[in-house]
């Protein structure tokens, strides 16, 4: 390997791992983040691919923190690049969880840690409301009956009938397809008119 | 075998979780307190503060959690391993296909329809939590008149002052916990 392509691997490495480290609170943080790093600073992305690199991130199942580096590593050295840009990525919550959980049960039976707990449990309740809300408010701005319709029957679905998430995710996501297929015909029909 | 077991229910909460961050939740909920005996509910909601209050996505923080619990250090790797492998095969696929055609627009419509499903989901498994915080118990009780009355102080002051000032989720976390311990030992 030669000296270049073993320090765009090592920087790589060194800047997710960093990210990665620092990023609390959700995948949505990391984009901004990747995007000042690998836009503005190292300038190895452009502006437009960023954004569409983002979109592909978003749109992929999983944490969007590791499929944005993914897609970032794969843009900046390919395949080897994806792999360097995961392990930067999952290195520092593998290493801090696992130091936390062998403390785990010495740290559970504390008093004030019980107590700190129980108030946290509170504060995670009331993020994930607010989490809820903010992204019902976008479903609701589209003015669309079926989106509506989707999110009250899967509602249903999963809390009154306890139906797995899998099927709902998978019904969900023909609807979804059949919706598209059928916009797309219409506007078709609609231009040829 | 476990670490089979640990890296399929991982796997699958990697390939299902679509949307991020909290959409792993209802399904980390499924695989690892309905449908394995891996962690009981308050372990469970201890992990999703862990993973709240550390750096990391919380289906990987969670994965390394389950996976030490269950099978030591080689049962983190495998199920973190188990849960990035879809985004891996997956992200990569999409990447190509943009590299080479430069369009997803079918790919962006399914995932625009499965949205709304993921609001729910993140919203069902939201509520299990808030239950936990003022039952300390997953199910509703018949009794419901006898809630954590401290518990439900914080979680609305935490909520208002999240809807009102939009303040850094981590900032309103700690604050919980804080208030906590000084509720909790003066009540």
């Amino acid at each position: 390997m030669d000296t270049n392509k073993r320090k765009k691997f090592i920087k790589l490495f060194l800047s997710t791992f960093k990210l990665s480290a620092c990023t609390f609170g959700g995948g949505f943080v990391i984009i901004p983040l990747l995007r000042q790093k690998f836009v503005d600073e190292l300038k190895w992305i452009d502006e437009q691919e960023m954004m569409d690199l983002t979109a592909i991130a978003q749109s992929s199942p999983g944490a969007i923190a590791v499929n944005a580096s993914i897609v970032v590593g794969y843009h900046v050295a390919g395949v080897p690049g994806a792999l360097i840009s995961i392990l930067g990525t999952v290195l520092p919550p593998l290493v801090i969880i696992s130091v936390i959980s062998f403390f785990y049960q010495a740290f559970r039976d504390n008093a004030i840690v019980n107590m700190a707990m129980a108030g946290m449990l509170c504060g995670v309740a009331a993020v994930i409301f607010d989490v809820v809300i903010n992204m019902a408010k976008t479903i609701f701005k589209q003015h669309r009956i079926l989106p509506i319709l989707v999110m009250a029957g899967s509602f249903i679905a999963v809390r009154f009938f306890s139906v797995n998430i899998m099927f709902i995710i998978l019904a969900c996501g023909i609807i979804g397809a059949a919706d598209v297929w059928y916009q797309e015909k219409r506007r078709k029909e609609g231009a040829s008119k | 075998m476990i670490y089979l077991e640990l890296f399929w229910s991982f796997l699958q909460i990697g390939l299902f979780s679509i949307g991020g961050g909290y959409a792993a939740l209802p399904l980390i909920q499924e695989q690892v307190v309905d449908l394995h005996p891996w962690l009981n509910m308050t372990q469970f909601t201890d992990i999703m503060t862990i993973a709240e209050m550390t750096p990391g996505p919380i289906a990987v923080n969670s994965a390394t959690f389950v996976g030490i619990q269950i099978a030591g250090l080689p049962g983190a790797i495998i199920a973190t391993i188990g849960c990035i492998f879809p985004s891996c095969v997956i992200v990569l696929t999409l990447a190509y296909i943009y590299y080479r055609f430069r369009g997803l627009s079918m790919v962006q419509g399914i995932l625009a329809g499965l949205r709304p499903a993921v609001v729910s989901m993140i919203a069902s498994a939201g509520i299990s939590l808030f239950i936990m915080a003022l039952y300390g118990q997953r199910t509703l009780p018949a009794d419901l008149k006898s809630f954590d009355v401290i518990a439900l102080v914080i979680f609305t002051v935490g909520f208002l002052i999240l809807r009102k000032w939009k303040t850094n989720p981590i900032y309103v976390m700690a604050g919980c916990g804080v208030a906590g311990v000084i509720l909790y030992s003066v009540f």
